[in-house]
């Protein structure tokens, strides 16, 4: 996705990155619960350069039938990209990369949400990508638990997301498009702030153990920056405009 | 479309009774359209792009120009081709999966109402005859669901391909090359504005909301151009309508279009 620019600098001689950013900062994020009418629940968020919606139905009937469980809810996501929100038109048409990231998303979220209190029902949690810029996964998963919290549906905790990355031989903190495509590695993680638990997680790209270590560390650290600002995207819808 | 859920009798005999002392459940007047917001530039990556309020219905447009292999019987002619998707949170009936019937007819009334139109001028996106042309996708998602989405669509992928800047290309060892700065409007001729109406027993409504769209016997949606002529038309639903109804739907979207698309013109030059 995207051209790639053989002139980059990745990380200059004062540890400024190709975007402006420090190595240990994020990109501008900003999440608003909320939004959609028919949805149950829904969220909005602005990750960088990143415009994902997010909208939750359910517990509600479960079609095809067959897929319902007699001892659980079921949850059910669905990552999808608009045509138009990559430089080359996107086929609408879910490709491989999206079942999977749906499938990955849909495990990242399964911890959080109680769902064995909705047997034989079905979340469903859809996602609709409006503009990418490297990082979708964890701001739609990002995005995603808050918008299963604004459905009001009963979690353990939220789930945050970051990732983390190395490049030009450095541990970054939130890689964007440019470092995705140039730089060395790319670790998105999903990470439940409260619970301490990490229930996403993949890595492309070669580490150092010690680098390794760095970097979950580095996208920890991300996903509770993240983490804040999911709880105040809820504050400010249910307790008034930020307020609190 | 979505179509909505099991609509109340109770609803449909309300809409009917207020539309018998003239008046609409939303409290409009039976030709008023819902309130129009069109926000353009929604998503920077596109080459043009609109969000479109009508009412609770929301629609996002993303129009993406790229050199493409003309039709074979039309080397001259650059592409456009229009789409129009319902995001499955757009109402709790959508389902994900291959589009049914309802929703191909949406993106082809929507796409016939800008083609037929010659908004664009694809005589002007072609970068060498019969070998490489420019293509002009615009590409609908529908968010949210509260009825006519044929104007809604229609509204959004006008706005978008209005305000899109287009590369430009240059055949270059036979493949097309982007020329640095080379960016420029779409060329277009004329601004198609499409109003949808529907008919409630014996009454006609512009811009049916979602509770009206359920009550419905037919609708009948009318694109007219610039010059305030009809240039597209599609009837729906499995009721009917009468000769003076046709021609009265035909006024009535020459005078709604006209004030939409002064919005439309707005849009454009904000674009600008």
């Amino acid at each position: 996705m995207g051209g790639r620019d053989a002139t980059l600098v990745l990380l200059d001689e004062n540890g400024i990155r190709c975007d402006g950013r420090k190595v240990d900062e994020p990109r501008r994020i900003m999440i608003k619960a909320g939004g959609l009418k028919n949805a149950d629940g829904s969220a909005y968020i602005e990750f960088g350069d990143n415009k994902i919606l997010v909208g939750v139905f359910g517990p509600r009937d479960v079609h095809p039938k067959h897929m319902s469980n007699t001892d659980t809810g079921i949850l059910r996501v669905r990552y999808h990209m608009e045509p138009f929100s990559v430089t080359e038109r996107k086929n609408p048409a879910p490709s491989r990369r999206e079942i999977e990231i749906s499938k990955v998303i849909k495990e990242a979220l399964e911890p959080a949400v109680m769902l064995e209190k909705f047997p034989r029902t079905a979340v469903d949690v859809y996602i609709e990508v409006l503009q990418a810029d490297g990082g979708t996964r964890c701001a739609a998963l990002s995005a995603a638990s808050v918008a299963l919290a604004d459905a009001g549906i009963p979690m353990r905790d939220m789930v945050a997301a970051c990732a983390a990355g190395k490049a030009a031989d450095t541990i970054i903190l939130d890689v964007n498009n440019e470092e995705d495509q140039a730089g060395q590695a790319d670790m998105p993680i999903g990470y439940m702030p409260s619970l301490e638990k990490i229930t996403l997680l993949q890595l492309d790209g070669v580490l150092t153990p010690a680098e390794y270590k760095k970097c979950v560390e580095t996208g920890i650290h991300g996903c509770k920056i993240v983490y804040e600002l999911q709880k105040k995207a809820l504050t400010d819808k249910y307790f008034g405009n930020g307020e609190k | 479309m979505a179509s909505t859920s099991v609509i109340d009798e109770l609803k449909k005999s309300q809409i009917l009774e207020l539309l018998e002392q003239g008046k609409r459940v939303d409290g409009r007047t039976l030709d008023e359209p819902r309130k129009l917001i069109i926000e353009i530039n929604a998503i920077p990556k596109a080459n043009g792009s609109a969000r479109v309020r009508l009412g609770d219905t929301e629609v996002i447009c993303g129009v993406k120009i790229q050199p493409d292999r003309p039709f074979p019987d039309m080397g001259d002619k650059g592409i456009f081709i229009c789409t129009a998707e319902l995001l499955p949170f757009s109402h709790p009936s959508v389902e994900t999966g291959p589009p049914g019937p309802d929703v191909i007819e949406l993106a082809r009334v929507v796409d016939r109402g800008i083609r037929e139109s010659h908004m664009i001028d694809l005589t002007q996106l072609v970068i060498q005859k019969n070998k490489s042309v420019v293509g002009v996708f615009a590409d609908n998602v529908v968010v949210d669901y509260d009825g006519n989405l044929f104007d809604a669509c229609a509204y959004a992928a006008t706005a978008a391909i209005l305000t899109a800047k287009t590369p430009k290309w240059e055949m270059k060892d036979d493949v097309p090359t982007l020329v640095e700065g080379g960016e420029s409007h779409v060329p277009t001729t004329t601004i198609p504005v499409s109003v949808t109406m529907g008919k409630i027993g014996n009454y006609i409504v512009v811009d049916p909301n979602g509770d009206e769209w359920a009550s419905m016997d037919a609708r009948i949606t009318i694109t007219t151009d610039s010059n305030g002529n009809i240039c597209a038309l599609q009837k729906g639903g499995n009721g009917g309508f009468t000769f003076d109804e046709v021609i009265k739907c035909g006024e009535l979207s020459v005078k709604v279009g006209s004030k939409v698309r002064e919005m439309l013109k707005q849009a454009k030059e904000r674009g600008q």
